[in-house]
C-alpha cells in the first residue's frame, strides 16, 4: 500500500507550490502517472479519498494522464506496447528491452487561485 | 516529508541504535504566512512525485561514496531468509570485510538484536504502520549510526515484495531474495521488485528435494523480467552457494583510489 506514500508526496508538491505562487485555493491538480509507474489505481484511489481530507486537495478537480507504456527491443529496434517487464518483443521474442515511455509518475500542473 | 513513510504525517518512524541511546523522529511543522491572490493561474509544475525521495537518495549516494561504503538493499518477501543469510555472512566473513546493517521492521528490534549478537554494529528503523523504507529514514539512522569508512552495509528492508520496489534508498546494488518455498513464478507475479535489482538469491535450496519448485523456472522467469538479473543459489542451513555470494560481495568492494 505504497500509494498512500504516493498520495501524501502530491499533497506535499502541492502544497509547497500553491504557496510559492501564493495561492488560497487549488482548483484542479494535473498528474501523468504511467501504466508501469508501479501505481495500483485502485488503491490509489481509495489512499486518495482519506488523504485529502482536510488538505489543500480537498476541494481540487484531478486529472490524470494515463501514460500507456512502451517500450524498444535492443535486439531488433521494433517499439511496442507493453503491459507488464515479461512481455517479450512481438517482432524478434526477446525480452531485453528499453523501456520508453510508462514509468511516468508526477504532478504536470496546478490551477491555482 | 515524513509523510513519504506513508506512517502519520506525525512521523511514526522510529530508529533504535542499538546499544546506544533512542533517537524518534518527530513530525515537522510549516508556516503559512503571506497573503493570497484571487485570479486563476496554472502553475507548470513537471515534479517527479518521488523527487524528494529521490533527492535524498542521491544524498545518500553521496555519503557512501565519499565513504567508500558499499550499500545493499536487501529485499524480499517476509521469511524468506534476509536475517539469516545476514546472520551467516556476517559470521564467515568477519575479520574479512567490515560490517554495517540497517534493520527495516514495521515493529520489534528483533531482527536488530539477532545482528547484534554477531557483534555487528546495527540500527533498526521501526516504520510503524509504513510497509517499506525510504531514503529519509536511511538518511536518520546514518546520521546516528555512521558506519566505517571502507565498510559494507546491509540495508534489510520490510519483508515486501511490492512497496520497496519504488523506493531509492541510495543503495549501490539491490539485492533480492527469494527461498524454494515460495512459487517458481514469483519473479512474474512482482515484476518490479526483480526489474530494479542486479542480483537475485534463492535460499534455501536444501529444501529442493521436499517442495515442487522448479530452478530452471524459476531462473527463465526471473530473467524474463530483467535479464541482466545475476541469480545465485545458496543455503544458509548447509551453506552450500555461500562461497559464490561471498566471492560476489567480494568483487564489489571497491579498492579506495589511490591519488
Amino acid at each position: 500500500m505504497h500509494e498512500l506514500s504516493i498520495v501524501m508526496s502530491i499533497i506535499d508538491i502541492a502544497k509547497q507550490q500553491a504557496d510559492q505562487a501564493c495561492a488560497a485555493v487549488i482548483d484542479e491538480i494535473e498528474l501523468d502517472i504511467g501504466t508501469m509507474s508501479g501505481i495500483e489505481m485502485d488503491s490509489f484511489e481509495f489512499a486518495w479519498k482519506q488523504a485529502v481530507k482536510g488538505s489543500v486537495l480537498e476541494q481540487a478537480a484531478r486529472k490524470i494522464n494515463l501514460i500507456e507504456a512502451k517500450a524498444r527491443c535492443l535486439d531488433c529496434d521494433a517499439v511496442f506496447s507493453i503491459q507488464h517487464y515479461f512481455d517479450p518483443c512481438p517482432v524478434c521474442g526477446e525480452h531485453l528491452l528499453d523501456i520508453l515511455n510508462g514509468k511516468e509518475l508526477k504532478v504536470k500542473s496546478l490551477v491555482v487561485s | 516529508m515524513c509523510a513519504t513513510c506513508g506512517c502519520d504525517s506525525g512521523g511514526n518512524t522510529a530508529i533504535h541504535h542499538l546499544g546506544e541511546h533512542e533517537h524518534t523522529h518527530g513530525g515537522h511543522s510549516h508556516d503559512h504566512g503571506h497573503s493570497h491572490a484571487t485570479t486563476k493561474t496554472i502553475v507548470d509544475v513537471e515534479q517527479d512525485v518521488l523527487h524528494q525521495n529521490n533527492l535524498l537518495a542521491q544524498r545518500n549516494r553521496g555519503y557512501f561514496d565519499a565513504k567508500n561504503i558499499l550499500a545493499l538493499n536487501l529485499v524480499s518477501s517476509p521469511g524468506s531468509g534476509k536475517t539469516s543469510l545476514l546472520e551467516r555472512t556476517l559470521k564467515d566473513l568477519k575479520g574479512e570485510l567490515e560490517f554495517a546493517v540497517i534493520e527495516g521492521d514495521q515493529q520489534t528490534t528483533n531482527d536488530a538484536d539477532r545482528i547484534h549478537a554477531t557483534g555487528t554494529k546495527v540500527t533498526q528503523i521501526n516504520t510503524g504502520k509504513g510497509c517499506h523504507l525510504d531514503a529519509h529514514m536511511v538518511l536518520h539512522a546514518l546520521q546516528g549510526m555512521k558506519p566505517r569508512d571502507n565498510s559494507v552495509l546491509f540495508i534489510e528492508n520490510v519483508g515486501n515484495l511490492v512497496c520497496p520496489a519504488m523506493f531509492d534508498l541510495g543503495e549501490n546494488e539491490r539485492v533480492v531474495i527469494i527461498s524454494v518455498t515460495e512459487g517458481d513464478d514469483k519473479p512474474l507475479k512482482y515484476p518490479d521488485m526483480f526489474h530494479s535489482s542486479t542480483l537475485c538469491i534463492v535460499n534455501k535450496i536444501d529444501l529442493l528435494p521436499y517442495v515442487p519448485f522448479d530452478m530452471e523456472k524459476v531462473k527463465a522467469n526471473a530473467k524474463k523480467v530483467n535479464p541482466g538479473l545475476e541469480i545465485i543459489e545458496v543455503s544458509c542451513t548447509s551453506g552450500e552457494g555461500l562461497s559464490v555470494w561471498y566471492n560476489w560481495l567480494k568483487s564489489k568492494v571497491a579498492v579506495p583510489e589511490l591519488i
